[in-house]
């Protein structure tokens, strides 16, 4: 199969799904003239013209709450929040409106929206750059929230969101952008809301997401050196989150680790620890691990920042302690 | 001086009706509240009627309009139907919204209303969004998005102004400027004497009326949806108006004099300023609202009772309307 990156991934999946549907337009900031901060938009308005990639000016609120709006009035927008950090600044336009208003309308309209948020820790961008945030939007009614770790997922899952009739948050991680993977020719769609088992095991479950993902199969590569076999569970969406597939792995390896480089506390992480804790405990052979940022802002200094990446010998440790 | 707007009869009917059934609607809504028989709060349009209904008077069915949480005008002038209005109101299955948005969320998607929203200033993008999708699939649509003095000062105006004006979408941009946000005043709120100073800062035309005057609102309201759908932006139309009750039913209005309201009240009603314009002018008579009055109290009385008789939403509507199956 070809191999493609990630960034090239979503730009065939805006590509193709703009040229399908003629109420799909994209506006952020920096993405027609530019081409996206990080090169994710390159060359979109000569593929499907000007008038359908609009940069806008920097307003998060006015972008968001208009995006809602042509939503609202039948058109399927996509909007570049430049960095997923950004996002507080148009939290009401999401919480209030995007999640809500179809419901509160009583189904008098969809909103058919895309949100992509760049996120996660790069080269020392500091607390308000580099963020991992999707655990916020799994606590708001009225969103689908889908978080890509290749680029057969990151087209598949844009493509989705794309035809989705429901608002959809897409984050993908800024250190993906590069990253080459295989990727099939033509249509390809990842559903929302499947986790995918990408790597079979049957002493622990290891459940990941995004760029932490990476660093997941690459511990479970050590834990096999060491004897112990992993499962690992690709979400690729966390809302809704796809209970079946890890209920029915840690059935089978009676061991949970959930891995991400979000916060710990509060995190996506939580919310799975307590599913299973809730329905699963008479399954499980040891207590629920969670691998994830500890409770600070994200420091500056590489000296300082290295200290709340979550890495593989932690993914590794918490495994172990699993299957002691 | 521009050439006097003639005003057909079918017009001045519309006018008056629809001012007549916002005042008498909010009037009954008030009285019920008080009564008990209505959940949540509600706010009420009383006083500012010929803002909406003027400025409605010159929209087509499928322009856009947003609204606030004093939003039940802006329904009634763009031409939602009162049963399903009242039934939102009282939380029933037969209401707009189905029960699930009630007085400050009601919506009519059919004439373009795309709802009354909660968060003051959260109504303009929306707008600005629908005028963008109007713009980009040129259909000739405009929207409009009332708000309030209040609501002036939020950073989501700001935003959508630039907006609008960066990308000359077809978007009125109308304040109510009724004089209070919440118990703040707007000589204490707002830096400027009059939101309509602002519209220079973005580069777009800004007028003031006196938005107690249905005539001078249309007139105002009309030569700006002239500009606007002509391509040229957006339009900030102020109309200084005053809410004449409280922020909700119920508020001490522990700010403001009984007198100041009083003087407001009897000096300058927007229903008695149209009566007495038309009077003089041999327009309407007297006869001639009375029967709408009367039509309109029918219209009210008939869907109180039909809402008070109309079922609330079963246990099993909790979760309809909301996701919508993927691949479906």
């Amino acid at each position: 199969m070809r191999e493609i990156s990630f960034s090239e991934a979503t730009l065939e999946a805006m590509a193709e799904e703009m040229a399908r549907d003629e109420r799909v337009f994209v506006l952020g900031e920096d993405i027609a003239r530019q081409g996206g901060i990080f090169g994710q938009f390159k060359g979109l308005p000569d593929k499907v013209g000007a008038e359908r990639v609009l940069d806008t000016p920097i307003s998060e609120t006015a972008i968001v709450g208009a995006g809602v709006g042509a939503a609202m009035a039948g058109m399927r927008p996509v909007i570049d929040m430049h960095f997923a950090d950004f996002i507080g600044v148009a939290m009401d336009e999401i919480l209030n409106q995007m999640a809500k208003i179809r419901y509160m309308v009583a189904g008098q309209c969809t909103l058919p929206l895309v949100l992509r948020a760049p996120d996660g820790i790069v080269r020392s961008a500091a607390a308000q750059h580099s963020q991992s945030l999707e655990a916020f939007f799994l606590h708001i009614p009225g969103l689908k929230v889908v978080i890509p770790s290749n680029p057969a997922d990151a087209k598949g899952l844009l493509k989705s969101a794309i035809r989705s009739d429901n608002p959809v948050l897409y984050f993908e991680h800024k250190r993906l952008f590069p990253m080459k993977g295989p990727v099939p020719d033509g249509e390809h769609f990842v559903p929302i809301g499947k986790a995918s088992v990408v790597r079979e095991g049957s002493d622990v479950t290891l459940v990941s997401y995004s760029l932490t993902m990476h660093r997941v199969l690459e511990a479970a590569e050590a834990l096999a050196g060491d004897g112990i076999s992993a499962e690992c569970i690709d979400l690729r969406s966390i809302s809704p989150l796809d209970k079946d597939t890890i209920f029915e792995s840690v059935r089978k390896t009676k061991r949970l680790v959930i891995a991400h480089e979000a916060v710990r506390q509060g995190g996506v992480g939580a919310e799975i620890a307590a599913l299973v804790a809730e329905e699963m405990l008479d399954y499980l052979d040891a207590p629920i691990r969670r691998v994830g940022a500890p409770f600070v802002p994200i420091p500056f200094s590489p000296a300082l920042e290295k200290l709340v990446r979550v890495d593989t010998d932690a993914i590794v440790a918490a495994a172990k302690e699993t299957c002691r | 001086m521009k050439s006097p707007v003639r005003y057909s009869a079918e017009l001045l009917s519309d006018l008056y009706r629809k001012m007549v059934r916002i005042r008498q609607f909010e009037t009954s809504v008030g009285e019920l509240f008080l009564a008990g028989e209505l959940p949540g709060f509600v706010h009420l349009y009383l006083g500012e009627e010929a803002v909406a209904v003027g400025v409605c008077a010159s929209l087509n069915e499928d322009d856009y309009i947003t609204s606030t949480h004093r939003g039940h005008g802006h329904c009634i002038a763009k031409g939602a139907g009162i049963k399903k209005m009242m039934a939102e109101i009282f939380g029933k299955s037969t209401g707009y919204c189905k029960g699930k948005g009630g007085s400050m969320h009601i919506a009519d998607f059919s004439v373009g209303m795309l709802g009354a929203n909660g968060v003051v200033g959260g109504g303009i993008n929306l707008a600005v969004g629908a005028a963008l999708a109007a713009k980009i699939s040129k259909n000739g649509k405009i929207a409009v998005t009332p708000f309030g003095d209040g609501a002036s000062n939020r950073g989501t105006v700001h935003e959508g102004m630039n907006l609008a004006a960066i990308w000359k979408l077809p978007v009125l941009f109308l304040c109510e400027f009724n004089q209070y946000a919440s118990t703040t005043p707007a000589a204490y709120s707002v830096s400027v004497p009059s939101v309509a100073l602002r519209a220079q800062g973005y580069g777009m035309p800004g007028a003031s009326v006196n938005g107690n005057d249905v005539f001078e609102v249309y007139e105002a309201a009309r030569e700006a949806i002239e500009y606007i759908r002509a391509g040229n932006g957006p339009y900030l139309l102020e109309c200084r108006t005053y809410r004449v009750k409280g922020h909700f039913v119920g508020d001490p209005e522990m700010y403001r004099s009984k007198e100041e309201v009083r003087q407001h009240i009897e000096n300058d009603d927007p229903i008695a300023n149209f009566a007495n314009t038309v009077l003089k002018n041999k327009w309407m008579t007297k006869e001639q609202m009375d029967v709408i009055d009367a039509e309109v109290r029918d219209e009210i009385a008939a869907a109180v009772h039909d809402a008070r008789e109309d079922p609330y939403p079963a246990p099993d509507q909790l979760f309809k309307d909301y996701y919508i199956e993927e691949g479906a």
